[in-house]
Order: C-alpha cells, then sequence, then structure tokens
C-alpha cells in the first residue's frame, strides 16, 4: 500500500514514451517553470468544481468498471478512472505544484493517451465525479507547459495557421469540393454543392480529414442533400472545419478561435442550421466545449449531428430506398454523440429503417464501450498506437461477439471510431467491415431519375 | 469517571457539535463562493429536475448498471449507510441523552434492531476494510487517510456495543464511545466524510448535465 503510494518514483513501462513532442518539452521543463504554470492553472482558471471533484473521491473504485482501459488490461489498477487521476492531479494538488518534469512527462501520458474523455466512468461513480473533466484540467496544464504528444500538437498547429486540422489549403479545400462535386454528377446529372449560398436551410461542415482523406464522404453528402432536395451550402473559406484537436490538447484559447470561425462561418452567410458529418470530436468542440468557452450555454446556432439529420430525412420519407441493406449490421455507440447528445434512439431508429438484420452489441448506448481512439488518443499517432490497440481489446470482444451472432457490418457514425475500431478489427482478426451511416444510406437509396 | 463523564458529555460535545456545524458551513460557504468566482457554467447548467432524478436513481438500490455490477459493495454500502444514521439517532441511550439535556425527545428503536444495526455497521467497516487491502484497484487507490477515515467511523459503533453489553472495562468504554463519536462528528467537515453534504451536489450537476444537455441517462 505505502509503496504504491509513491507514484512519482515509480517509473515503468506504461507511462514511458519515445513521442519527441512530450520528451522536448519534459527537457525544457523547469521546477520554478511547472510550479508557475500549474499555479495558473488551479488558482485562476479552476474552482470549486475541480476541488470538490478531489476532495470527495472517496476512492470506492467503483469508476473502475466504467472504463475500458481498465477492462482491457486485466483490471489493471493503473487504468481505472481514479487511478489515473492518482498518477495525474491528486499528487499535483498534494504537493501544491510541485512535481518534477519527470513527474510531468508520465503524467502527460496518462492525460493524453490513456484517457479518451469518453465520460462513461462518470455513470458508474457514485457521486458522478467528471474525471474527464478532471483529466481536461491535467491537458491544459501540459499545454501551457508545452508537453504535448508530437503528433497531435502539429494538427493543434495547422488548426492555428489554417484554421483546418490538416493543413488544407484555401484553394485545395475549394478544388476538392468542385472536384467531389464533378464525381457526383456521374450519379446525379444537374447536382451542385453549393458554396457560399446565403439563406440556406443548412450549413453542412465537416472535419479536415475528409477533404484530406475521406472525400468520397462529401460526395455522399452532396448526394443525399441533392436526392432530398435540401437548400443547403458549404462555406468557401475558412470556418468550413467543425474538428477541434485544441479542445483536446487543452489549447482552449485556440479552441475558441475555432468555433469562433466556425459559427461566423455560418451565421455570415445567414444559414438556418449546422448539420454536421459523422463526426462525434467535432460535435463535442460545437455542441458542448466550445460554444462554453465562448460564453454560449448553448450553441448561438442549431448544431445538427449527421445522424440526428439522416433520422428525420427517413421519419420524413425525404429519400426514397431501393431496398434494405442485406448484410447483418451492429451499432457502435460514439461517446461524443451519444453520452454527449442521447442520439442512440436516432441511430436504432436508422439502422432499423435502412438493414434488414441489426445485432446489438452489449452493453450498448451510454454504457458502450469506446473505441479507444477518441479524446484526441489516435491523434497522438504512432508512438501510441499499440497501447491504444491494446486498451481497446474489450472492444474488440464487444464485436466478435456480435459477430458470433451473425453481424458482419459494424456502423459507427463517428470518424475517430472509424479510425480506431478499424485498427480494432486488423489487430484481432475481427474480419468485419466498417460504414457510415452515410455508406450504407448512399448503398440502398435510390437516385432522383432513377427508377 | 464521573468528571470525566461530565466533560465528555459537556463542554466537548458541545465543541464537537459547533465545529461539525460550523466547520461544515465554512466549507459549504466558502466552495459557495469559490464557485461564484470561477465556475458559473455550474450554476448555469444545474437543473432541479434532473438533478433530483439522477440523485433519485443513485439513492435506489440496485438502480444503477454500477450498482449492479457491484452487488456485494452495494448491498454492503445501503445497510451501512442506514445503520450509520439510524443507530445515533435513534438508539434508546442516546435519546435519552437529549431529553435528560434538552427536555426534547423522540421515538427509540427496540435495543436488539439497534444491536443488530450497530453490528451491520461494524461489518460493513471490515468488509470496506478487507476491500481496500484485496481488491486491487481500491488498494491502488488507498491512502492512510481512508484507514483513518474506517477506524473513525467503525469506533464509536464498537465501543457502542461494548459499553451496551457491559463487557469488562464498560465504564471506561463508555467515556472511549463518546469521545469517538465526537471525533467523527467533529472530522466531518475535514475529511472525505463530507462527502455526505456534497453528493446531493455532485450527483445533481452530472444529473443536470446528462439530463439538460447531453439528454442521456447518467445511471
Amino acid at each position: 500500500m505505502i509503496e504504491s503510494n509513491k507514484i512519482s518514483e515509480i517509473k515503468d513501462k506504461d507511462t514511458e514514451t519515445d513521442d519527441q513532442g512530450i520528451l522536448t518539452g519534459v527537457r525544457n521543463l523547469t521546477p520554478e517553470r511547472i510550479e508557475n504554470v500549474i499555479g495558473q492553472v488551479l488558482g485562476d482558471e479552476t474552482g470549486a468544481r475541480l476541488k470538490v471533484y478531489v476532495d470527495t473521491c472517496v476512492h470506492c473504485g467503483m469508476c473502475s468498471d466504467g472504463c475500458h482501459f481498465f477492462l482491457s488490461k486485466d483490471r489493471n489498477p493503473r487504468y481505472s478512472p481514479a487511478g489515473k487521476v492518482k498518477q495525474t492531479m491528486w499528487e499535483i494538488i498534494r504537493k501544491n505544484g510541485r512535481v518534477s518534469p519527470d513527474f510531468i512527462k508520465s503524467a502527460a501520458v496518462v492525460a493524453y493517451t490513456q484517457c479518451n474523455l469518453c465520460k462513461r466512468c462518470a455513470m458508474y461513480c457514485p457521486f458522478g465525479i467528471d474525471i474527464a473533466y478532471v483529466m481536461s484540467v491535467m491537458r491544459r496544464i501540459c499545454h501551457k507547459l508545452e508537453v504535448v504528444p508530437l503528433y497531435i500538437q502539429d494538427t493543434a498547429n495547422s488548426h492555428s495557421v489554417s484554421m483546418n486540422q490538416m493543413w488544407v489549403k484555401d484553394d485545395e479545400w475549394v478544388d476538392t469540393l468542385m472536384w467531389q462535386e464533378e464525381e457526383a454528377q456521374e450519379a446525379i446529372e444537374n447536382l451542385r454543392i453549393p458554396l457560399d449560398k446565403e439563406g440556406a436551410d443548412i450549413f453542412y461542415s465537416v472535419i479536415g480529414p475528409e477533404p484530406k482523406f475521406r472525400a468520397q464522404l462529401i460526395y455522399q453528402a452532396a448526394v443525399i442533400m441533392n436526392a432530398a432536395g435540401e437548400n443547403w451550402t458549404m462555406p468557401s473559406m475558412p470556418g468550413w472545419d467543425n474538428s477541434d484537436m485544441c479542445m483536446y490538447t487543452g489549447d482552449y484559447e485556440m479552441m475558441e478561435r475555432l468555433k469562433r470561425s466556425h459559427f461566423e462561418c455560418a451565421t455570415k452567410l445567414r444559414a438556418k442550421k449546422i448539420v454536421m458529418g459523422e463526426c462525434g470530436h467535432a460535435f463535442r468542440s460545437v455542441y458542448d466545449m466550445g460554444n462554453r468557452a465562448l460564453g454560449w450555454r448553448m450553441p448561438p446556432i442549431e448544431v445538427i449531428h449527421s445522424i440526428e439529420y439522416f433520422s428525420d430525412l427517413l421519419d420524413g420519407n425525404r429519400l426514397k430506398l431501393k431496398k434494405k441493406f442485406e448484410r447483418p449490421v451492429t451499432l457502435h455507440d460514439p461517446c461524443n454523440v451519444i453520452r454527449g447528445r442521447g442520439l442512440h434512439e436516432m441511430s436504432r431508429n436508422i439502422v432499423r429503417n435502412t438493414c434488414e438484420t441489426f445485432i446489438e452489441m452489449t452493453p450498448n448506448r451510454e454504457h458502450n464501450y469506446c473505441c479507444s481512439a477518441g479524446g484526441g488518443v489516435i491523434n497522438c499517432g504512432p508512438p501510441f498506437k499499440n497501447a491504444r490497440v491494446e486498451s481497446g481489446r474489450i472492444k474488440a470482444e464487444q464485436l466478435l461477439a456480435a459477430k458470433a451472432q451473425g453481424a458482419e457490418v459494424v456502423i459507427s457514425p463517428c470518424h475517430n471510431c472509424h479510425g480506431g475500431l478499424e485498427d480494432t478489427i486488423h489487430h484481432y482478426n475481427i474480419g468485419m467491415d466498417l460504414k457510415f451511416f452515410g455508406d450504407i444510406i448512399y448503398e440502398i437509396m435510390e437516385l432522383p431519375g432513377q427508377q | 469517571m464521573h468528571e470525566h463523564y461530565e466533560f465528555v458529555t459537556g463542554p466537548l460535545a458541545w465543541m464537537a457539535f459547533l465545529i461539525f456545524i460550523f466547520g461544515s458551513l465554512f466549507r459549504f460557504i466558502s466552495l459557495y463562493r469559490l464557485a461564484k468566482k470561477k465556475d458559473g457554467a455550474v450554476f448555469e447548467y444545474m437543473n432541479f429536475k434532473y438533478a433530483l432524478r439522477s440523485i433519485g436513481h443513485w439513492l435506489t438500490p440496485f438502480g444503477s448498471r454500477s450498482m449492479r455490477l457491484n452487488p456485494a459493495l452495494t448491498g454492503v454500502t445501503f445497510l451501512f449507510h442506514i445503520s450509520l444514521f439510524t443507530v445515533p439517532i435513534f438508539a434508546l441511550a442516546h435519546v435519552v441523552l437529549w431529553k435528560e439535556r434538552f427536555d426534547i425527545s423522540w421515538f427509540t428503536l427496540p435495543d436488539a434492531a439497534i444491536d443488530i444495526m450497530t453490528f451491520v455497521v461494524i461489518a460493513s467497516c471490515l468488509y470496506f476494510l478487507w476491500r481496500r487491502i484485496m481488491v486491487p484497484e481500491v488498494r491502488y487507490l488507498t491512502t492512510p487517510g481512508d484507514y483513518i477515515i474506517l477506524a473513525i467511523v467503525a469506533a464509536p459503533f464498537i465501543t457502542g456495543f461494548w459499553a451496551y453489553h457491559q463487557f469488562p472495562g464498560s465504564a471506561s468504554m463508555t467515556i472511549v464511545h463518546i469521545i469517538s463519536g465526537e471525533v467523527m462528528l467533529a472530522a466531518i467537515p475535514f475529511t472525505k466524510l463530507f462527502h455526505m453534504f456534497m453528493f446531493p451536489f455532485t450527483r445533481g450537476y452530472i444529473g443536470s448535465e446528462f439530463g439538460g444537455v447531453r439528454m442521456a441517462r447518467d445511471w
């Protein structure tokens, strides 16, 4: 018991890292700087909430079952939610900020790569302690100390230079949209992706990786919008990217700039509402964190995730479907839109409307296991990939159980989850296909002019 | 022995109650002021209906998935907390004291019931102790303070049980019993025991977030 309390003295493989962002940052630390920054964050930026969370935790361990890291790592106590707080904020508060650069290194590994901020543990703690919030405070400290994993910091740098996550240049963005428009015209002759149309009903925004890696999703969205006869638009100017890795690095100033540019982009075009592509973290940043940072209780303009958009579309019979998707599917519930916005029944509504056979994973809905990639963890890149995939073991077991019942396709309406599940499926040889709702709908819908 | 008794049931008892009441008030007020200054959003999102919805689910035995995954802990925790509050308030000897000192009284529970509940508290504390030592994820979180708290909570019940059953040295044990009760009372504002007052707020806040913003269940 005594030994396990001496956290700062423990050096073990769980927090060892060769990440150059973290190592370089740590080399530049001095004890004074650490104490100073911690003082700023704890003194100026946090208050009673953090204090109550840390003081109220009675160390009962009930949060453990909430965490997929803990479950995937054979119930290793280091990976329980409170165990991660112990390795980070408890120690910092106990020592009043007087911690070593080495401690910050371990704390950064824990906060950035061993917690997806999925908030499942808040549902397992009897006090409802929001441990993800405590982890975010730790990340904030690391950000201000410039001890951030290299790959995610690169995306944050891209955000601050280009206002998008993937260093997409302004002309490349417009080019991509026009390219996808042209492609989609093969399917629907007069299809347009209307740029900067004022007063449209829908302002459609996507994340940076869509034009970069998954441009076909823009194509599919365009086809669906056109088939549904929407009055919609996409912006040609910065603000088109709704993603936000700065939210996850702890760079809240940049998060505010990003969200402001996104909201302003939509309001400049006098759009009635924002519909977002199938991404979870972007939704969290627009609906939950970014708006708050800007002082908006709720988003200043209505924000709708694709799940809700598709569900309404199908309920209103606004898309003609040729058939139902035949292969048996199972459904992944992404944290940021399920625990973050309660879209689980709408997700199931889409599945019922579009798929012939649906096999539930258990536990599901709010209790579904995280993909292990969210919260910026996948964005921390290759140095942490193996650890991340190992932490997805419980998810893999869940997928295998669904497969044993016949499921062949996993639907996951979130980009981060896609990245994570793709790796999980590959690593554990699960042999299932992975799709977005957009993929399913595009595959089974009737195109205008087609009978 | 008599002066000792007078002292621990007189000035010391007053002190314990005053520390408990004013200590708790102090913590409440300072946290409230800090929250007003730094956590304005908490007040913005706090929602009475959803707070109650969450608290209700978590005060219902096995009302959350988390509790269902830990049936033994859940059962013990509920019995423990119920007994912990019932015994000191409804034990005959305690009510008699209130009657003697302040001429106020209320109903009491049969001695046998109090005896059983006292036993429940002691056994629960032993279970918690066992958990702290034997369950790896709990041991990892455990600090010396957690053992001290456990001892502070168990002590009044062990000594009370001893004194009531007139085991050897029960007169001195009565004094120890009273002191240990006072220690527990005075410890509430400044230790993890304060969770009894924080529960409605932490639970209520996450319930409000889940209900009002996230539109999802939190149990």
